[in-house]
């Protein structure tokens, strides 16, 4: 089921770009919100020239006008306006990034103090344990399931979707997908300590058919979960 | 009628006209000796030690305050140097998040609240036309713990051993396994410490508007300034309690080893959050209202006009005081969030810009209404409306739900919460500063330097946080101190941090420019806006009692000839012939002339007390656990002697205030201010009861680790103990009432005092039983810790009661209870009823959580 119709956002300003810019988003979920992004930027901006317009017509003689038009009119008539239609805005976008049952393919997210192990299916479908980076399936919506080993944590991966925290003895679910092969820079974004500000991952969306060979079976180069407290210290 | 419970309602009827008639005028000199001397601070630094007066420590309190934002302004500019370049290499990371937590925490805690809490204190008498606050020793207990708290984390910072979690200290990380040593410990005791000064501020400003207004300043025609603070003081006393639950709560779990917040034995991290937010967002309002109230006054004096849209803003700052308390989940959308509460958080988040959006526009309403000049306050107010409008706007992105996902936690929320804080913050108090300096110092500045300040402000402010936003959206989260990998943000943040240090340059210049207005300035004439308003109808600079005689109905609005008037004595209650501090208690509504009330003098006891408190909080922080419990009994036997300073063992004539119109004293009144001031204490102390219910529903409906294990005891002995313990409680609430009808009919307090005493302790004794072998070890599990804290909680208001009963006891035994003196009864009789009330409540729950196995 396709439910997204990617629209690639313009890239306004030559300095959006970035391995963690929200604004030069790669997937769908990060494409409806830097759109839900540039339309808030427009709106407000308006908003602040009007009310600059305002202030400004305010300098000179003294005039009448009603109170109420101020304390009624614009401070509720306009505000209420301009909010609903925001926050009809937002709950649509939101509706639609929303994680459901439609067989997206399950990952793990599992952070501690300081990096990120992750579990994903290889071959054939087994899972596959791996440190650092998480591998999944472009074009396809992927729910990661966030956990944490010790304190919290937030998973992020800023071109595809939003954050969500990793809380110790709970499970977090969130949608994301790529939309073209390539490898994305992910973050914890939750202050968690002296190793937050290195606390990074990298996401790595393969073609279909190309499964990278960290997801094979018997490969040497699969990380085991007792390894990643060493694993840390080498960043 | 003697009845000492009568109000004044023969002198409320609401329909006759206050008309009170003058007194005669007298010399303005001899008048303001005979004043001076009994309101003036003693002299030298015993003064300094012993003042209780609201001009003194108001001041005090926003020059300390003003201390404090240099230091965390210093600490600002250390994380910028830190940020300017991709590998920081300035600070480690561990000194790094010791700034950049006590930058946040010190900002918040040590600089707005109380510059806040001492704009009110200083200006709110002057503006309702009273000589202080009503309770001048708490004023001072409050700066006191204060200054303390804020030097245990000062010396915590120079130490190195500061609290490193980040302002909102999120558990598990500063829980005791992933934070050892003292550094969280020093946050969690020494800003509750300081928050003891904020409840009592909170106290004593809601008192003072209710109760010691001008006669005839009805509560809906006060000044707007003092609307303002009557929302943020019952926020304060709403908003605060659920931080100071959570701060005691996580020092219980760091020193003693009770689980709250730690998962594997049945607490949640998400426990925190909660209680922390529910604080959090209402104090962004908490800081935003007062200075909102500095603008609705200052406007409309620069605009030459009256402020529009009274009603409308009253509206608006009650709707702010509920909604705020409705929106703390938008902190929280990224912790896993059901989806239907997020939509409902998001709309109430949203719908929160509403009334600010009313007072805004009324603002500039009142700017066409009237015609504005450009002095330097006026500069000041136009920086917040272009400050605080941008952070509004990206306040209201940030509560949809799907941008907030992506911006959480981000520079962009830096940025954000700069624009609001700077913005609807530090611009207005610069207005204030500017607009008030000449009635502080009664001098005018020096032309020039404030507008190269305010202007070195706005450029350095916008240049250092608008880009922030954008670096936010290109990824760089928060509350990191490299950034090696990210070369695409290191143009933005030099750009940051070079602007920052124009901004801190700025805020010398206002500094500079302040000091040289105190110091050198030309003498200002009086009332130099020519504002209305009582604060501008005395002497400048203000003279120790404000106001010689108070005012009358009919003279409210201020002005040079109210001034003289009043100097002269020709206003209520003139003078000091009695040789003590009297000011006027009118009712809550329409502001009549209910009472007069002696204020207490110079004394050294607040000091005394924090001290003692200080005591308590460094042995706490040692971990010499047992010796808090000295320094408990010190603090215990002061508050003992701070009462023994109420009581009053004569009566007393009543007072005459104005030609015909002869008042009684406090003392042979009911509903005095000591009462309405102990309703609002009991108003903040039910709201941490209500939050400590909520973290037991909480952890029981939703933290991952329940059903816990059995409850090991008899459940019917059990729930014998607690019966013994609530009918205890019970039946010294009927011994008060007892002992209240004794004393209005002049019989003997004695017996029923004697009795209440008894039956506390019997109640006490209950729960040491129960105590000792009905609850589990509380290091168990989640749940066995809070029967413990419940426990606690009720023992301690059991505690405190039998302690107001022995107070009785003693103050019948001195005869200081007597026909028409009530002495110590109207207040212990609501204790005890809040005492009895919450230990049936607790107790129910002790013997469901029993029940329900
Ligand atoms: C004097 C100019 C100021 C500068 C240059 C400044 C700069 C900063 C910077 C760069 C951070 C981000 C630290 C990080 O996330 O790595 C920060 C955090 C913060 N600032 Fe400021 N700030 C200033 C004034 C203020 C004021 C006036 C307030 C409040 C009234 C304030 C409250 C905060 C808070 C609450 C934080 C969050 C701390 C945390 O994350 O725990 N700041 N400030
Ligand atoms: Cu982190
Ligand atoms: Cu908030």
């Amino acid at each position: 089921m396709k439910r997204f119709a990617p629209v690639p956002v313009p890239i306004l300003l030559a300095g959006c770009d970035g391995p963690l810019s929200t604004l030069s988003p790669a997937g769908p979920v990060a494409t409806e919100v830097a759109w839900l992004w540039w339309a808030m930027l427009a709106g407000a901006a308006a908003i602040a020239v009007l009310v600059g317009v305002l202030i400004a017509m305010g300098f000179g003689l003294p005039r009448e006008t009603p109170a109420r038009r101020w304390t009624h009119g614009w401070g509720l008539g306009f505000s209420l306006a301009v909010l609903s239609t925001l926050l009809t805005a937002g709950l649509w976008v939101g509706e639609r990034i929303l994680p459901r049952d439609d067989g997206a393919v399950e990952v793990r997210a599992h952070a501690f103090m300081w990096g990120w192990s992750f579990t994903q299916p290889g071959e054939g479908g087994a899972m596959v344990e791996t440190a650092g980076t998480l591998y999944i399936p472009t074009g396809q919506p992927v729910d990661v399931i966030v956990t944490s080993e010790d304190v919290i944590h937030s998973f992020w991966v800023p071109q595809l979707a939003g954050k969500i925290d990793a809380i110790p003895g709970r499970e977090n679910v969130m949608r994301l997908q790529a939309d073209s092969p390539g490898t994305y820079g992910g973050l914890c974004a939750e202050f968690c300590g002296v190793g937050h500000a290195g606390m990074r991952f990298e996401l790595v969306a393969y073609a279909a058919g190309e499964l990278p060979e960290a997801l094979q079976p018997n490969d040497l180069a699969v990380d085991h979960a007792d390894d990643h407290a060493e694993e840390a210290t080498d960043d | 009628m003697t009845d000492i419970r009568a109000t004044s309602g023969e002198i409320d009827a609401p329909d006759t006209a206050l008309d009170i008639a003058a007194n005669p005028p007298r010399r303005a000199l001899g008048l303001h000796r005979e004043m001076d001397r009994v309101w003036t601070n003693a002299e030298g630094w015993r003064g300094q030690i012993t003042a209780v007066n609201h001009t003194t420590l108001g001041l005090r309190f926003m020059a300390t305050a003003l201390v404090f934002f240099a230091i965390g302004g210093i600490l600002a500019m250390l994380i910028r140097t830190q940020l300017a370049t991709p590998e920081g290499a300035f600070l480690d990371t561990e000194i790094y998040n010791q700034i950049f937590t006590m930058h946040g925490s010190i900002m918040m805690f040590l600089f707005a609240i109380p510059m806040l809490e001492g704009l009110a204190i200083y200006m709110l008498p002057k503006i309702l036309g009273t000589r202080d606050l009503a309770f001048p020793r708490l004023t001072a207990l409050g700066y006191w713990c204060y200054l303390f708290g804020g030097l245990i984390l000062l010396f915590a910072l120079l130490g190195g051993v500061a609290p490193r979690e980040g302002w909102f200290m999120y558990t598990p990380l500063s829980g005791a396994t992933y934070s050892p040593g003292i550094n969280a410990d020093v946050w969690l005791l020494g800003v509750t410490f300081v928050e003891i000064s904020a409840l009592a501020a909170a106290v004593e400003i809601t008192v003072t508007i209710l109760r010691q207004r001008a006669p005839g300043m009805k509560l809906t025609e006060m000044p707007l300034f003092a609307w303002y603070m009557l929302g943020t003081s019952v926020m304060m006393l709403v908003g605060f309690p659920p931080l100071i639950l959570a701060s005691v709560l996580l020092e219980i779990e760091r020193a003693f080893g009770w689980p709250f917040f730690e998962v594997a034995r049945g607490g949640d991290p998400l426990l925190w959050q909660h209680l922390f937010w529910l604080f959090g967002h209402p104090e962004v309002y908490i800081i935003f209202l007062p200075a909102a109230g500095a603008l609705s006054t200052i406007i409309p004096v620069m605009c030459r006009t009256t402020i529009l849209g009274y009603g409308a803003i009253v509206a608006a700052i009650v709707a702010l005081v509920f909604l705020s308390f409705g929106l703390w989940v938008h902190h929280m959308f990224t912790v896993g969030i059901p989806h239907m509460a997020l939509a409902f958080f998001s709309a109430a988040s949203v719908l929160v810009a509403v009334p600010t959006a009313v007072q805004v526009f009324a603002w500039i309403g009142t700017m066409w209404k009237g015609r504005p000049e450009m002095h330097l306050p006026m500069y000041h107010v136009m920086g917040f409306f272009l400050t605080f409008v941008m952070g509004g706007l990206t306040g209201v992105m940030l509560a949809i739900v799907p941008f907030n996902w992506q911006a959480h936690d981000t520079a962009f929320v830096t940025a954000h919460l700069h624009y609001v804080l700077i913005g609807g913050f530090v611009f207005p108090m610069m207005a204030a500063a500017a607009y008030w300096m000449p009635q502080i110092t009664g001098r005018a500045r020096i032309k020039g330097l404030g507008e190269a300040a305010f202007w070195t402000i706005l450029i350095g402010f916008h240049g250092t946080f608008f880009l922030m936003h954008l670096t936010g959206l290109l990824g760089m989260p928060r509350r990191i101190d490299v950034y090696p990998d990210n070369p695409e943000w290191i143009w933005l943040n030099l750009t940051s941090s070079i602007f920052g240090f124009v901004m801190t340059i700025g805020f010398a210049l206002f500094a500079l420019d302040l000091v040289l207005q105190a110091w050198l300035g030309p003498r200002s004439p009086r009332d130099p806006w020519r504002a209305p308003g009582l604060d501008w109808a005395m002497r400048m600079p203000p003279p120790s009692y404000n106001f010689a005689s108070l005012p009358s109905p009919g003279r409210l609005d201020g002005g040079t000839n109210a001034a003289q008037e009043l100097a002269r004595g020709e206003g209520l209650l003139p003078g000091a012939p009695r040789g003590q501090r009297e000011v006027l208690v009118t009712t809550v509504g329409s502001a009549r002339p209910e009472l007069v009330a002696i204020l207490p003098g110079n004394t050294a006891l607040p000091l005394g007390l924090a001290g003692a408190i200080g005591v308590f909080v460094l042995m706490m922080l040692s971990g010499l656990y047992w010796l808090t419990l000295p320094a408990l009994a010190l603090v215990a036997a002061l508050i003992w002697v701070w009462a023994r300073g109420m009581a009053h063992g004569r009566d007393t004539a009543p007072v005459e205030v104005a030609p015909g119109l002869s008042l009684p004293v406090h003392i042979h009144r009911y509903d005095t201010l000591g009462r309405t001031g102990a309703v609002c204490l009991l108003l903040a102390d039910g709201t941490l009861f209500a939050s400590l219910l909520f973290g037991v529903g909480f952890l029981s409906v939703v933290a991952p680790g329940w059903p816990p294990p059995e409850l090991t005891g008899d459940p019917e002995l059990g729930a014998g103990l607690i019966a013994g313990l609530v009918a205890g409680l019970g039946l010294a609430a009927v011994a008060v009432r007892l002992g209240l009808r004794a004393q209005g009919r002049g019989g003997a307090v004695l017996p029923a005092a004697a009795a209440g005493l008894l039956t506390n302790l019997a109640a006490l004794i209950c729960l040491g039983w129960l105590a000792a072998t009905m609850l589990d070890d509380p290091t168990r599990h989640a749940r066995d810790a809070l029967r413990g804290v419940l426990a606690g909680y009720v023992g301690l208001h059991a505690l405190i009661a039998a302690g107001m009963a022995g107070f009785a006891l003693d103050q019948a035994r001195r005869g200081e209870i007597a026909d028409m003196r009530a002495g110590c009864l109207p207040a212990w009789r609501l204790w005890q009823d809040f005492a009895a009330v919450t230990a049936l409540i607790a107790g129910a729950i002790l013997i469901a959580q029993g029940a329900g196995e």
